[in-house]
């Protein structure tokens, strides 16, 4: 068997966990099953995944068959979802005696699950619930803050074991519309056909400002007020903004300053500030300040990546 | 670097141009359709710039007055200003410059001190205008007072010229340093 081809069926089989693998081998019925029967599957994986490879071998197998794995993979729904809501529920109740935990599913495979803590001595209270929406295709979940903030850990413990995951990382990104959350997460803002017929926007453009202006009127800055339209629109497209409520910057950095013998920038401790910026809807607002003339374009990326990156909370450090 | 002079151009007859300064063209644009709206017996022109110098290969007319327009809320438009003034030959400031700040109402959203902008003015000789651009009632009488203004500085009221109503204002309005 060719090298390449050996690779591969290597890093395919690698990626189906244990608990799935014999269920895959199963349904892409190349290895007969007295084949499988005479492989120990109690070993570890990589030297599972050896022995595999060398039975794939002796029957010949072609690259062809290794596709086929590979579509029998994506296939098969790894994700079960009452086990799921299960081993969830499990994982909260042996650590805590008094949580309830309510389940609803929602649409695109998203379950929508409900916490109400208590504590050893004290029932559920109904009126701090958490809420999470876990997307079972995706390795994100969306949770409304925790009154709580020491069942936070178990919280995460509880996903992460339950949807077969290794670890959980927090991400930086809060606001109050889940549907923004998802468009940042999921990179879906900015999904508009680009069927750019590069001449037909700025004449459209252009028409707008002729419409106001009376022939009296003369913008001299024209040419500078069409850069800052389009590195606008370079910066932040054409479709509407995912929601935000805030973009906060936790600042720890040692004051600059031009001239010598300035005391703040002497100063060896760093200093710590605190920026947050509000608004109804932050992303929108920031794409208006440089056609409004309140800031020149292009923005800092500070505030621009935020889409981007996913996120909105920003510790900035001197390196 | 190219300069804006009063006199390096002949007039246009019956014609009067105004030039505003100003980083926020939104509000530039709205006061300039309010100036508009008023009764005039000259023909009005104006120019909206965001900043100085202006685009130098364009064929323009001899501009009569230039307003400076500063946000209070926004030291962003205080900066500009502050450079654009450089672009501006001394003799323009003999009664043809004046500036327009704007915000003064909502104090808690200043980022500049209403001194600030009052001793800049005092430094360049010219009045100060404190207005609020974003109500139509009060946009319509700012228009109004710019309107005549322009008037007296393109030399279209008799009897009175640009420096008389600088005089006037100043002595009203901002007493010169010397004169306190």
């Amino acid at each position: 068997m060719d090298e390449t081809v050996a690779e591969f069926f290597k890093r395919t089989i690698l990626k189906i966990p244990m608990t799935e693998m014999m269920t895959i081998l199963k349904a892409w019925d190349f290895l007969s099953e007295k084949q499988l029967q005479n492989v120990n599957f109690q070993q570890r994986k990589e030297s599972l995944v050896q022995d595999l490879v060398l039975l794939c071998e002796k029957k010949r197998a072609s690259v062809h068959d290794a596709a086929l794995l590979d579509i029998v993979c994506e296939d098969i729904d790894l994700f079960d979802m009452e086990q799921f809501k299960s081993s969830f529920k499990k994982i909260l109740q042996r650590a805590l005696k008094n949580v309830m935990v309510s389940f609803r599913d929602a649409e695109e495979n998203a379950v929508w699950i409900r916490i109400a803590w208590g504590t050893q001595y004290r029932k559920p209270n109904q009126y701090k619930p958490v809420y999470v929406v876990y997307y079972s295709q995706t390795p994100y979940a969306f949770t409304s803050s925790c009154p709580l903030r020491s069942n936070i850990p178990l919280l995460g413990q509880a996903l992460t074991v339950a949807s077969n995951h290794h670890k959980i990382v927090k991400m930086d990104l809060r606001s109050r519309y889940l549907d923004s959350l998802k468009a940042i997460v999921f990179k879906q803002y900015n999904q508009t056909f680009e069927t750019y017929n590069s001449t037909t926007p700025l004449q459209e453009k252009s028409l707008e400002l002729d419409i106001h202006m009376d022939s009296r009127i003369i913008h001299e800055n024209r040419i500078e007020k069409e850069r800052v339209q389009r590195v606008t629109q370079e910066t932040f497209g054409d479709y509407s903004q995912p929601r935000l409520e805030f973009a906060q910057y936790k600042l720890e950095t040692k004051f600059k300053s031009d001239f010598n013998g300035d005391i703040l920038a002497e100063r060896k401790e760093p200093l710590r500030c605190l920026i947050k910026f509000s608004s109804p809807h932050l992303l929108e607002a920031l794409k208006s300040l440089a056609p409004a003339g309140i800031a020149d374009a292009p923005l800092s990326p500070l505030l621009t990546c935020i889409p981007n990156k996913g996120m909105n909370y920003f510790k900035i450090k001197d390196k | 670097m190219s300069v804006l002079r009063p006199l390096d151009k002949q007039p246009g007859l019956n014609t009067a141009t105004i030039l505003l300064v100003g980083t926020e063209d939104a509000l530039l644009q709205q006061l300039a359709d309010a100036m508009l709206k008023e009764d005039c017996a000259s023909e009005l022109k104006i120019h909206l710039a965001r900043s100085l110098p202006l685009p130098s290969d364009v064929n323009r007319p001899r501009i009569d007055l230039i307003m400076f327009v500063v946000n209070l809320h926004s030291k962003y438009s205080l900066q500009n200003v502050e450079e654009s003034l450089r672009h501006v030959d001394a003799t323009f400031f003999l009664g043809k410059v004046g500036f327009l700040a704007m915000g003064a109402g909502q104090e808690s959203h200043c980022s500049i001190h209403r001194n600030t902008v009052t001793k800049l003015a005092n430094t360049y000789r010219s009045p100060v205008f404190f207005c609020d651009l974003e109500r139509e009632g009060f946009r319509a009488t700012v228009a109004q007072r710019l309107v005549r203004m322009l008037q007296i500085c393109a030399g279209h009221v008799p009897g009175v010229s640009a420096l008389n109503l600088l005089s006037l204002l100043r002595n009203s309005e901002n007493p010169a340093p010397e004169d306190l």
